[in-house]
């Protein structure tokens, strides 16, 4: 368990805290004894499968589900006591919501703008989100990537202190991501602290400055994605198959130069992790000629935070 | 904080804040945008009660005395009752086969047939107003013809004046079902519509007053409902003459209660239910008793005297009973108490439950 900060930090540092909080929804238990920190000026990003509890933690964390157990602390305050003044300082952006179809983009902004005490004029928020130019079309006439801008937008309108995503990728092309990246990138350089979930590895790669894996509703891993990659200890990773009928047993691979770890998809396919590619594969061409078993397939990538939570959990992020 | 923009920061503060409207009012503006952008929404809160006005103004326009139409059964002596009925006057004498008889007296076009013979036959419908009176009128006239003296000549009065015609009596119906229908469906369908779409939870999640959301509603419909009013008043007086005899502070004032009414109804239907399907059925269901029991189209004294008590409670029936009173009977405000007491008490009561019931997410 990597924890990212091991100093002390003092209070009014940290944006959110929260101990041991736990969630059931009947027989299921979304979130089993969570222990977070987030820092004042953080992007942190938690990862993890669908339904390995993400959005019941965010949802917690934004006051709109009550924990069953435990503490949250939220820029200080709690929710329970506190929860108005709360909200006027929190920008949030949730996974499922769709605007009103036929209100203009900034008819939406306009009324969210009402509720906030203070915030940025609708027309500065439009040039935020570069939506200067939808300015009086119809949400429905937006596309997805356009959509989701116009709900961060939402989110900003109050100039939070604290921004919560949920998943605001997903179903993003890349362009739209990107776009989308660069609005909370700015968010960031102006002090903003942010809490983000997604399961794209490359998002948290870009944005995070620590993530944290959750499974099943507890946090597995925690730490920079550098530190998490290189826990690992092994940079790289080489993905081959063998054709059919060819049985070699696991163990012989460890063997082999630099292996640290590895892992087989199915009767043919294994992946082997190595902190020294240089040396693993030559050597792995050999030991396969050797046995006469002819390669079928082979690549090699640099391990990312997916490896990480496959390594953790036996299982892919993404296909759950 | 950071001093990028080109005020410092206090000055930006105070600049950032007028840019905020009031909520409610943005709110309300919103809810009204949406409304009117929805093209089916405007059709059923402005066409349809016209057109039904239009529709049944026709089909029941006062026409002066009509004849009275008797069927004659073609066989030996039907001349004789024919030439018999032709003389007294307003009758309209449709032969008929034999074979036919029953098919006419089913389908309308004779309510009564007589059969020629000694004594003749009357063949009606008992259970038919329009078939009772044509009976009754062939009696005469045939009884007359027969040598029967009258026993004296009654002065007749018939009455032409405006507002006791149906139309007039149908306008104020019309207006109270169409006050239910748009509180139940604008407020109903516009919450759910919020919920299912998950707008409702991100509107919880900003520092939103919920009265204010729940209020802008309630607004929004107070602007629809007096367009409404007066398209509806208004084409009934133009074309059909229905005057408001009573004072129109009066009718608007009813119609604003009726409108909070239905709509704290619409908020209680609609405080639970997630999809619009499911609201749907739940409006229809309140709805549907009060349009057959709450006399929008014929009088709920239609109805076994054992249930007006229960009738008379309903919304609809108070408020479509005020209304009449305002603008057929020409009374005041003073006259409808007792309606406007079973109006509040609907809207508060549901209002207050649906605060206990209603579910944000």
């Amino acid at each position: 368990m990597y924890h990212g900060y091991n100093r002390a930090v003092s209070s009014s540092q940290v944006a959110l805290s929260c101990i041991g909080v736990v969630k059931r929804y009947g027989s299921v238990t979304a979130v089993n004894g969570l222990d977070l920190k987030v820092l004042r000026g953080e992007c942190f990003g938690l990862l993890g499968p669908n339904g390995a509890g993400k959005t019941t933690t965010i949802e917690i964390l934004e006051g709109l589900l009550a924990a069953d157990a435990g503490e949250v602390e939220v820029l200080g305050q709690r929710w329970d006591r506190d929860a108005t003044a709360l909200r006027s300082r929190l920008g949030i952006q949730l996974q499922e919501t769709q605007l009103a179809d036929k209100l203009t983009v900034a008819e939406t902004l306009r009324v969210f703008r009402s509720f906030y005490p203070r915030g940025p004029s609708v027309d500065v928020l439009l040039d935020t989100v570069e939506l200067g130019s939808k300015r009086d079309a119809w949400v429905k006439n937006l596309s997805g990537g356009q959509k989701q801008r116009l709900s961060v937008a939402c989110a900003l309108v109050g100039e939070p202190e604290l921004l919560f995503l949920d998943e605001p990728t997903t179903g993003l092309d890349p362009q739209s991501r990107r776009q989308l990246w660069e609005v909370l990138e700015r968010f960031r350089g102006n002090g903003g602290t942010i809490l983000i979930t997604t399961h794209y590895m490359d998002e948290a790669h870009e944005l995070c400055d620590r993530v944290g894996i959750m499974d099943q509703g507890k946090l597995i891993a925690l730490g920079t994605p550098r530190e998490l990659v290189a826990s690992l200890g092994a940079e790289h990773v080489v993905e081959f198959a063998v054709a059919e009928g060819v049985r070699i047993d696991d163990q012989l691979f460890t063997a082999l130069p630099g292996v640290r770890d590895v892992r087989r998809d199915d009767a043919a396919h294994l992946h082997l992790s190595t902190s020294e590619l240089h040396l693993t594969v030559p050597a792995l061409l050999d030991f396969l000629r050797a046995r006469d078993a002819a390669l079928s397939q082979l690549g090699t990538h640099s391990a990312t935070l997916e490896d990480v939570f496959v390594t953790l959990t036996g299982r892919q992020l993404r296909d759950e | 904080m950071n001093e990028s923009g080109p005020l410092p920061t206090v000055a930006r503060r105070r600049f950032y804040r007028r840019e905020g409207g009031n909520p409610l009012v943005e709110l309300t503006l919103s809810r009204f945008r949406e409304f009117v952008r929805e093209p089916e929404a405007v059709f059923w809160v402005f066409a349809f009660p016209v057109i039904m006005t239009c529709a049944l103004g026709i089909a029941f326009r006062s026409r002066g005395a009509e004849p009275v139409i008797a069927g004659v059964v073609e066989q030996p002596g039907a001349d004789e009752i024919a030439a018999a009925l032709e003389k007294s006057g307003g009758f309209k004498v449709r032969r008929l086969p034999p074979a036919e008889v029953d098919r006419a007296l089913r389908d309308g076009r004779a309510p009564v047939v007589i059969v020629p013979g000694t004594p003749p036959t009357y063949r009606y419908d008992e259970a038919r107003a329009e078939s009772q009176v044509a009976r009754l009128a062939v009696d005469a006239a045939l009884q007359r013809a027969a040598g029967r003296p009258d026993a004296f000549a009654p002065v007749q009065e018939p009455i032409r004046t405006v507002g006791s015609r149906y139309i007039d009596w149908l306008v104020p119906g019309l207006l109270g079902m169409n006050i239910m229908g748009t509180g139940l469906w604008g407020v109903g369908f516009a919450i759910v519509n919020a919920r299912a779409k998950k707008l409702l939870k991100r509107l919880v999640a900003t520092p939103m007053a919920k009265s204010d959301y729940l209020l802008s509603l309630v607004l929004s419909r107070m602007a629809t409902l007096s367009i409404e009013v007066i398209v509806i008043i208004g084409f009934a007086w133009i074309f059909f003459d229905v005057a408001v005899h009573g004072p129109l502070w009066a009718l608007a004032l009813l119609a604003i209660l009726g409108a909070l009414s239905f709509g704290g109804l619409g908020l209680l239907v609609a405080s639970r239910a997630k999809t619009i399907e499911a609201v749907s059925g739940l409006m229809n269901l309140v709805m549907l008793p009060m349009w057959v029991l709450s006399g929008v189209f014929f009088a709920s004294t239609n109805f076994p005297e054992a249930m007006q008590p229960f009738i008379h409670v309903l919304p609809l029936s108070a408020l479509n009973d005020s209304l009449r009173i305002i603008v057929n009977e020409g009374r005041g405000i003073d006259a409808v108490l007792p309606q406007a007491g079973i109006l509040a008490a609907w809207g508060g009561i549901s209002f207050v439950l649906s605060l206990k019931l209603f579910r944000w997410q």
